[in-house]
């Protein structure tokens, strides 16, 4: 059994651990109101002023339009969310989402509330960097329920959210740097049918 | 519209596919005019590229008309533009310090996996290449849909014809960055491995940069006639003994830059069956890879290496210890096309750089599976071949 104490005292981010459970702990301790037992985390550098980038995150409603699994996203007031994810083989996964901390310009946190399909908290940071842009910064912990509907979700959110999270990311660097989501779809019939 | 599309390997047809439309606010679409056949097509048509899906359209050397534009577009219909084959934004931190290739931005976030894998890190997105580069269709056809028309298509004044323009797209930046990257000093001597058409830009370009001798390296006697046209020194590697005869050029000291264009002359990215394919030009006799490794033998004390040849994988045998014992400084990467188009535009108007002379066939584009059997099995007069869509139309 790991804990805490057994990660390595380095500097690099927790999700790259190599110790998966002691990594979970460790991060727990630095996202409000964590639960999930999964981690994943994602970085990237967007050629834009952090508090721009804030900005357009903060207002949920803007997600879908680089988010591929997210359907839609209800916003209840200004902390509570109602997100309907799609998941591998036609299927959604739902939850409520509610807003836990926000610094405006640096960061964003959030936890499902209960009942949700897929329980999960995280974090986005945005962390200005001179000549650079800004450094986002996704942290997600996540439990992949039991059941039939897990064994859909945990192989979405098992093996894919790192994949998920990094072309979701790429894609909000996209939109973020240039005004659009790169696609080759030949017309906007051919773009329908492929989504983002 | 007609377009030429790969259906496996061997197997290249012209099909009927829908018209391209404005897809993203700063696309537009072009009518085709003029697009070439490049030597890195032949690797798709041999089957060697991974990620090819039967009807992709392939071509990424293309010019023409503009005839749509989308709301962010900087372009206005009725322009001629020739477009780069790498799909750059402009607006990243790369496009900032003109690493046009390096735009993250023109590559769908899905279609980045392979490239993170294979490289760390993604890389631009490419017309007509693939899968892993994009899965845009590319400019072998009648029309199509050019994202970032803002910064990417470079406009050509009226009464420039097609010819004289249409490398800018590709072959002729190729050429320019490999003479740039062996950072050529005036008095030089620099040997070109490898006479297609980035070594024979490669050529013309290291004279242009100052070079005293330039020495080019093939097997086939109608390009080495080409390099020798623009005052090239030529080793045929068929009659003789390559090293030596660069030392002996040399008075034993070898070039003092060389340029490997040989490589696995592809644009795009090759995954394990690199392997294979090492193997497969070993077979052949024309044992690619050693290019690189001859070059690197040959070079001087202190001298430098540009590689504009690709090499998508992994190369057994390269010889580390004389790289690192010479002191040898080695620059390569795909090319920046975006950022050597407005110069080279202006050295093609003031006659600085001919172009035209390697173009050694015309055709109408519904020839263009009759044009790569003939580019893959007669590379010695087969050059270089245009396809012009507007011939058919013509006929």
């Amino acid at each position: 059994m790991t804990d805490a104490s057994d990660l390595p005292k380095d500097d690099a981010p927790l999700a790259a651990s190599k110790q998966g459970s002691a990594a979970v702990e460790a991060a727990s301790g630095n996202v409000p109101e964590a639960q999930g037992a999964h981690i994943t985390g994602r970085s990237v550098t967007i050629n834009k002023p952090a508090e721009e980038l804030y900005a357009f995150f903060r207002n949920f409603s803007n997600l879908p339009s680089f988010m591929e699994n997210v359907e839609s996203i209800r916003l209840h007031d200004e902390q509570r969310s109602h997100w309907v994810v799609k998941a591998p083989g036609g299927g959604t996964v739902e939850w409520d989402a509610r807003v836990t901390e926000e610094l405006p310009g640096r960061l964003i946190a959030w936890t499902s509330e209960d009942g949700a399909d897929v329980p999960n908290s995280g974090k986005v940071e945005f962390k200005p960097v001179e000549g650079r842009g800004t450094v986002v910064t996704a942290t997600i912990l996540y439990d992949p329920p039991g059941g039939i509907i897990g064994k859909i979700v945990a192989k979405m959110f098992q093996r894919e959210p790192a994949i998920q999270a990094r072309r979701d990311l790429r894609r909000f660097k996209q939109l973020m740097e240039t005004g659009e989501v790169a696609t080759p779809a030949k017309n906007r019939a051919e773009f329908e049918e492929m989504g983002l | 519209m007609k377009a030429l599309a790969w259906h496996g390997k061997h197997d290249v047809r012209i099909d009927n596919v829908p018209d391209p439309g404005i897809v993203n606010p700063r696309d537009c679409i072009i009518k085709v005019t003029s697009t070439a056949i490049c030597g890195s097509d032949l690797h798709l048509y041999d089957g060697y590229i991974p990620t090819m899906k039967a009807g992709d359209v392939l071509g990424h050397e293309f010019m023409g008309e503009v005839v749509e534009v989308g709301p962010k577009s900087t372009l206005k219909k009725g322009d001629r533009v020739v477009v780069p084959f790498t799909i750059a934004c402009g607006s990243c931190y790369h496009c900032g310090k003109h690493q046009y290739s390096a735009c993250p931005n023109g590559l769908p976030a899905d279609n980045q996996d392979i490239a993170m894998e294979l490289y760390g890190h993604e890389m631009s997105g490419l017309f007509g290449y693939s899968h892993m580069t994009g899965g845009y269709a590319g400019g072998q056809a009648e029309y199509v849909r050019v994202p970032f028309s803002d910064v990417g298509p470079i406009v050509i004044p009226d009464g420039v014809p097609d010819d004289k323009v249409l490398f800018l797209s590709d072959i002729l930046p190729t050429g320019w960055q490999a003479a740039e990257y062996a950072e050529i000093e005036p008095g030089d001597t620099v040997a070109v491995w490898g006479c297609g058409p980035v070594g024979l830009f490669a050529v013309q370009s290291a004279f242009l940069m100052g070079a005293a001798r330039v020495i080019a390296i093939d097997h086939f006697p109608r390009r080495l006639e080409l390099a020798a046209k623009f005052g090239a020194e030529t080793i045929n590697f068929e009659e003789s003994a390559v090293y030596e005869a660069l030392m002996e050029m040399t008075g034993g000291i070898g070039p003092d830059a060389v340029i490997d264009a040989v490589g696995l002359e592809a644009h795009g990215l090759f995954v394990d069956n690199v392997v294979d394919q090492v193997k497969a030009s070993l077979l052949l006799g024309t044992d690619r890879p050693h290019s690189i490794r001859q070059a690197i033998i040959a070079c001087r004390k202190g001298g430098r290496v540009s590689m504009p040849a690709v090499y998508g994988g992994f190369v057994d045998k390269f010889p580390l210890g004389a790289f690192m014992e010479k002191g040898l400084t080695l620059k390569t990467g795909q090319t920046h096309v975006q950022h050597y188009m407005p110069a080279l535009l202006n050295a093609i108007m003031e006659e600085k750089i001919d172009t035209e002379f390697l173009i050694s066939h015309r055709m109408p584009l519904t020839d263009a599976p009759h044009g790569y059997k003939m580019f893959k099995d007669r590379q010695n007069e087969y050059t270089k071949i245009v396809l012009k869509p507007g011939m058919d139309q013509a006929a």
